[in-house]
């Protein structure tokens, strides 16, 4: 059955949620989701890539060739994942984002979540359904890195901050509050990730 | 055969649009990404090299090609005689590229200051050279030629412990500065006369 548009926007911010359903591009998960703010830069720069990407493929899908589509695709994200890092170098208000992020953000050519929606997705349907789709897939997976990035960041540090600005301290609420720094060291991650992805497994099930 | 044809096409084209659009892109956001990277990069360790001047050292920099490589200088003004340069080393630490700010007093040739700005050194051990200054402080007054080595090496450097890899790192850094400071002193000279008003 053919999903409405609303349809394929809203499966992305839960039944397919990158990366509790859709189990792909767990190294950025893993890596950037020391604090909320990483997961928030991240997740947008990914949704950027991911939207633009899919217009373009869906846009193109009956030019290019199957037997080079691979290619085509690879060329098509890398060129967006370059405007993203430009930009990011290029303002200053989020130059200090970019130097948190680092390396993962040319490594976004390699996140297989926008492959795969290239491949699976954007190359069989209409520019409107492809955008719809790349714009939820995106917004979930903002959403999820955000998420997990809030917990290992309360947990870790005690804190939650947004640039800059402290927006919650567990201190006020628990005086005895001791700092958790497992959950922002790498291993934490993998706990962290577990967990989620048990708790919205238990959620499903009903 | 035609089919052959069509992907070398399309591939072409996608390569040759790509490559134009980035091309755009970096002409246009050049300059604001090497501000930036002045800002927030190599900045702090400048403004703190420069601690006391009148200018702007960022502001006031100027560009001198050395064969093929371009150098970038900063230049500091102290009681109204803009007699101070900077210029940055690189050498090869234990986490990779290891990049220094290197400050010399041009009328006595003297080093005014290192400062460590990029490097991925182990936290504890060799990233001591960024948050440790007195390593680097054993520079300052040292006559800008150089070379400078570690003491085990013979050198006038006392190494940080756990840490011989970085210490020779920064030594090589400086010393690559230094090099090039005379060898690019009489353009330098020539330079810094624009800045006396």
């Amino acid at each position: 059955m053919a999903k409405s548009i609303t349809q394929e926007f809203a499966k992305g911010l839960w039944e397919e949620i990158p990366p509790f359903r859709l189990v792909l591009g767990l190294c950025p998960v893993l890596g950037v989701t020391t604090t909320m703010e990483n997961g928030i830069g991240m997740g947008l720069a990914t949704t950027f890539v991911l939207l633009c990407s899919n217009i373009l493929v869906s846009v193109l899908r009956n030019v290019i060739p199957s037997k080079v589509r691979i290619a085509c695709f690879i060329i098509i994200i890398a060129t967006f994942v370059i405007v993203v890092e430009q930009l990011m170098q290029a303002y200053a208000s989020i130059y200090p984002l970019y130097l948190k992020l680092g390396v993962f953000i040319p490594l976004i050519v390699v996140n297989c979540i926008v492959l795969g929606r290239a491949e699976a997705f954007a190359f069989k349907n209409s520019i409107a359904r492809s955008m719809a789709d790349g714009l939820g897939i995106g917004i979930g997976f903002t959403l999820s890195l955000s998420a997990l990035g809030a917990v290992r960041e309360i947990i870790g540090n005690g804190t939650l901050t947004l640039y800059e600005k402290p927006l919650f301290n567990i201190v006020s609420f628990v005086p005895s509050f001791q700092p958790f720094e497992f959950m922002v060291k790498p291993p934490g991650a993998f706990v962290a990730l577990g967990l989620m992805l048990c708790i919205m497994n238990v959620i499903g099930k009903k | 055969m035609r089919e052959m044809i069509t992907m070398v096409l399309v591939l072409s084209v996608m390569s040759l649009a790509s490559g134009g659009l980035l091309s755009f892109l970096n002409n246009n956001y050049k300059e604001s990404i090497e501000i930036n990277e002045l800002d927030f990069v190599k900045g702090p360790a400048i403004k703190s090299i420069f601690d006391g001047s009148t200018n702007n050292p960022i502001a006031d920099r100027f560009k001198i090609m050395d064969g093929d490589i371009e150098r970038t200088f900063f230049v500091g003004k102290f009681n109204g005689k803009a007699n101070t340069v900077a210029l940055e080393g690189v050498g090869k630490g234990y986490g990779g590229e290891f990049g220094i700010i290197f400050a010399v007093n041009v009328e006595e040739d003297k080093i005014v200051g290192v400062e460590v700005t990029t490097h991925s050194e182990t936290p504890g051990f060799g990233a001591n050279a960024k948050d440790d200054p007195t390593f680097v402080a054993q520079f300052k007054g040292l006559s800008a030629v150089g070379p400078f080595k570690i003491s085990n090496d013979g050198g006038q450097i006392n190494a940080m412990s756990g840490a011989t890899i970085t210490s020779k790192a920064v030594c090589d850094a400086t010393s690559e500065a230094g090099q090039t400071y005379t060898q690019l002193k009489p353009q330098l000279e020539e330079k810094l006369k624009e800045f006396v008003q």
